[in-house]
C-alpha cells in the first residue's frame, strides 16, 4: 500500500457518490472536447492563412460579385507578386443534400498561391490547364465519392444555370490534390473558371473574390490601400484584407462561436466545479475524525493536503479523461458527416493536453478549500477530545 | 538508571483552555515522572484532565508553561512537522473507538504508520504479519473492520499501534467500548506488551477492573495527582 492506494480508496469509499460526481466530470469534458473540436474546425482556416496572402471581395459583402477586368489591374499593383481569383459555384452531386465545395477558379494560377498547402502532381495541373471541361478535386471528396481521375461526373448548381436552361456542369477529374498539412481541408471541386463563364446565363465577366500574395507581409497594409482606393467610388467598391482576417470574418457568420464555447463550457464548468467542490468538502468533513487519526499516527498537514487534493485531482482525471476519449469518439464519428461544414472536426491534442490542464485545475479549485481545512485540523478537534 | 531517565517527565506543566470569556486551569505546575517499562492507569473523574495529559504526553496538545520530556527528548518546543515526524516514531495510540480506516483491511490498517517510514513492501509486510501475530490476529489480514468483533478491531488497533516499535504506548479507555470478556483479552494483550515486550504504557480509564492489569494507579483530581498506588 502506498499514499495512492489510500487516495484511491478513500475516494471510492462510497462508490455510488463517486460514480455520479465522475459522471458529472464526465458529461463536461466531454462537452469540452466536442465544442473545442469545434472551435478548431471553425478556426482552422485563421492558423492556415499565411500571412503574405490577401483576399479581396466586393465592399458589400463576399457574395456579390466583381467585375473580371480588376483581376489584371490588381496585379499590377506594386506589391502584389501574385493574383488569382474563384467565384463561389454552389454545387451537389446527385442529390442537392449532396452539397459540394465547388470553386470556378482560375487555372493558371490558382495552384500556384495555394501551393504551400496543396499538392497537385505537374502532369494533372498540366491536364486541368489543357481541359476547359476538367475539375481537380481534393482528395478528401475523392475519397468520400469513390471518384478517380479519368471519371466524368455531373456538377450541378443551386445558383447558376447554363445558357441552355440546364443546371448540370459535366466535368472530366484529371487531377486529385492533396493537403500539404494534416490542417488542410481537401474536400473541394475545383474547375475553370473560363468554361464556367462561358456557360452560365447570368454574372458574365464577374467573379467572387480575388486571392492576391504580396512580396512581403509588411506591404499587406500598403497594398491593400491601394486596391481599395482604386476601385473606391466605382459601381463595385471592394475591400480587401488578411487571409486570416477574412477567415476570421467568415467564421463569425456562424456566431461567436468562442464566446459560445466559453460561455456553456463556463456554465458546465462552475455548475460542476459547485457540486463537486461541495461533495468534496462533505466528504472530507464526514472524515474528520479519520484525519485526526492519520495526524496522530504521524502523517504531517502538509501529507493530508497533498493526499486530499491528490483525490480531487484524481476525481477529475477520472471523469476528465474518458469525457474527452468519447469527444474524440464523437468527433471520429462525426467528421465524415460534418466534412462540408467542419472539415477540421477532431479533439486534436493541443484540445487534450487543455484538457489535462483543466482537470487539474478543476481538481485544485474543488479541493484546496477541503484540503486546507484538513491540513489545519486539530488533532484534538478532529478526535472530539477538544 | 530508570529513576534519572524516566520514559515520561513532566516539570512544572501548566495547561489552561478559554471557554469564551472564562480561562479554566486543567493543570497547574504538574510533574509527573514515568519510569520505563511501566504501565500506568490514570483515573479520575470526567474533567480531572485525564486525556488532557494523554495528550501533552502525545504531542497532540501543547503545554502552557513547563516541560515534557519523552525518553529524555523535549517535546514541548517541537514544531508542528517535528512533533508528527517524532510521534510517528515513538508513540503508539489506541483509542476507546479504534478509530480503523473503513476502507483498509486489518492488514492495511496496521501498515498505516509504516507508510512513514522508510521500509520497503516487503519488510512492512512482515512486520505487519508479526504485529498481527503478536494480537492473535493473523489470520484476519484480509478482513474488514465491518467484518470483525470490537475485540478483533481494538486488538488491529494495538496492532497499529505497536508496529513501527514505539517506546510508549498511550490508551484512551482502551476497553470503555466492549464486553468484559473482550476487555480482558484486549488488557491481556497490554500486559503482554508491557510484561514481555518492556513496552511503557499510560491508559486512561474509568474501570477499576482494567485499572488492575495496570502497575500503578495514578488518581487525577481537578489538575492534582490525589494519590498514588500500586496495583494489588
Amino acid at each position: 500500500m502506498n499514499d495512492f492506494d489510500l487516495v484511491r480508496k478513500n475516494l471510492f469509499r462510497r462508490k455510488l457518490r463517486a460514480s455520479l460526481m465522475i459522471v458529472s466530470i464526465l458529461i463536461a469534458f466531454m462537452i469540452f472536447g466536442v465544442l473545442a473540436g469545434f472551435y478548431r474546425a471553425f478556426t482552422a482556416g485563421e492558423d492556415a492563412a499565411a500571412a503574405d496572402r490577401m483576399i479581396t471581395v466586393n465592399k458589400i459583402n463576399f457574395t456579390q460579385p466583381m467585375p473580371i477586368a480588376y483581376f489584371n489591374r490588381v496585379k499590377a499593383v506594386e506589391g502584389v507578386r501574385q493574383v488569382t481569383f474563384a467565384n463561389w459555384f454552389g454545387g451537389y452531386y446527385q442529390d442537392p443534400k449532396n452539397f459540394i465545395m465547388a470553386l470556378a477558379i482560375e487555372p493558371n494560377t490558382y495552384f500556384d498561391v495555394y501551393r504551400s498547402e496543396i499538392d497537385v502532381p505537374p502532369e494533372q495541373l498540366q491536364a486541368f490547364i489543357r481541359d476547359r471541361g476538367s475539375a481537380v478535386v481534393g482528395e478528401t471528396l475523392a475519397q468520400k465519392w469513390g471518384w478517380k481521375i479519368g471519371d466524368r461526373i455531373p456538377l450541378n448548381s443551386n445558383i447558376f444555370s447554363q445558357k441552355s436552361g440546364g443546371h448540370t456542369w459535366d466535368l472530366t477529374i484529371v487531377g486529385i490534390a492533396k493537403g500539404k498539412a494534416q490542417h488542410v481541408d481537401t474536400n473541394f471541386l475545383l474547375f475553370q473558371y473560363p468554361y464556367f463563364d462561358e456557360t452560365r446565363s447570368f454574372g458574365k465577366d464577374t467573379i467572387g473574390w480575388m486571392i492576391l500574395q504580396t512580396t512581403s507581409p509588411e506591404n499587406n497594409d500598403r497594398v491593400a490601400k491601394t486596391i481599395d482606393a482604386m476601385f473606391a467610388n466605382s459601381t463595385a467598391e471592394t475591400s480587401t484584407d488578411t487571409e486570416k482576417a477574412f477567415g476570421k470574418a467568415f467564421a463569425a457568420q456562424f456566431g461567436n462561436i468562442a464566446l459560445i464555447v466559453l460561455l456553456v463550457v463556463g456554465a458546465a464548468f462552475v455548475t460542476i466545479l459547485m457540486i463537486v467542490g461541495n461533495t468534496m468538502a462533505l466528504s472530507i468533513r464526514e472524515r474528520t475524525r479519520e484525519i485526526g487519526v492519520l495526524k496522530t499516527l504521524g502523517f504531517s498537514g502538509p501529507r493530508i493536503l497533498t493526499m486530499v487534493l491528490g483525490e480531487s485531482v484524481l476525481l477529475a482525471l477520472l471523469g476528465g479523461i474518458p469525457g474527452l476519449a468519447i469527444a474524440a469518439l464523437i468527433a471520429m464519428a462525426l467528421r465524415t458527416s460534418l466534412a462540408n461544414i467542419a472539415p477540421a472536426f477532431a479533439v486534436s491534442p493541443t484540445i487534450a493536453l487543455q484538457g489535462l490542464a483543466l482537470m487539474i485545475a478543476l481538481g485544485l479549485i474543488t479541493g484546496i478549500i477541503p484540503a486546507l481545512n484538513a491540513m489545519r485540523l486539530k488533532i484534538a478537534t478532529a478526535l472530539g477530545r477538544g | 538508571m530508570t529513576a534519572e531517565h524516566p520514559m515520561v517527565r513532566l516539570t512544572g506543566v501548566s495547561k489552561r483552555f478559554t471557554k469564551g470569556k472564562e480561562t479554566i486551569s486543567i493543570f497547574d505546575h504538574l510533574d509527573l515522572a514515568i519510569p520505563r517499562g511501566d504501565f500506568v492507569a490514570m483515573m479520575g473523574p470526567s474533567g480531572s484532565g485525564k486525556t488532557t495529559l494523554l495528550n501533552l504526553l502525545g504531542g497532540i496538545d501543547r503545554v502552557d508553561a513547563g516541560e515534557i520530556a519523552v525518553a529524555d527528548h523535549r517535546i514541548d518546543g517541537l514544531s508542528e512537522g517535528e512533533l508528527a515526524a517524532w510521534r510517528a516514531a515513538n508513540i503508539g495510540f489506541i483509542f476507546q473507538f479504534y478509530n480503523l480506516m473503513p476502507m483498509l483491511t486489518a492488514a492495511q490498517n496496521v501498515e498505516l504508520p509504516l507508510l512513514l517510514t522508510k521500509l520497503r513492501s516487503k519488510e512492512r509486510a512482515e512486520r505487519v504479519h508479526t504485529a498481527l501475530s503478536v494480537v492473535g490476529l493473523a489470520d484476519r489480514v484480509k478482513h474488514r473492520p465491518r467484518e470483525m468483533s470490537g475485540g478483533q478491531q481494538q486488538r488491529v488497533a494495538i496492532a497499529r499501534a505497536i508496529v513501527s516499535d514505539p517506546n510508549l504506548l498511550l490508551c484512551d479507555e482502551p476497553t470503555g467500548d466492549l464486553d468484559r470478556q473482550s476487555a480482558d483479552e484486549i488488557l491481556s494483550i497490554l500486559q503482554l506488551l508491557n510484561g514481555e515486550l518492556g513496552k511503557t504504557i499510560v491508559m486512561v480509564t474509568h474501570d477499576p477492573a482494567a485499572a488492575n492489569y495496570a502497575k500503578r494507579v495514578l488518581h487525577l483530581d481537578k489538575g492534582r495527582f490525589v494519590e498514588r498506588e500500586l496495583a494489588a
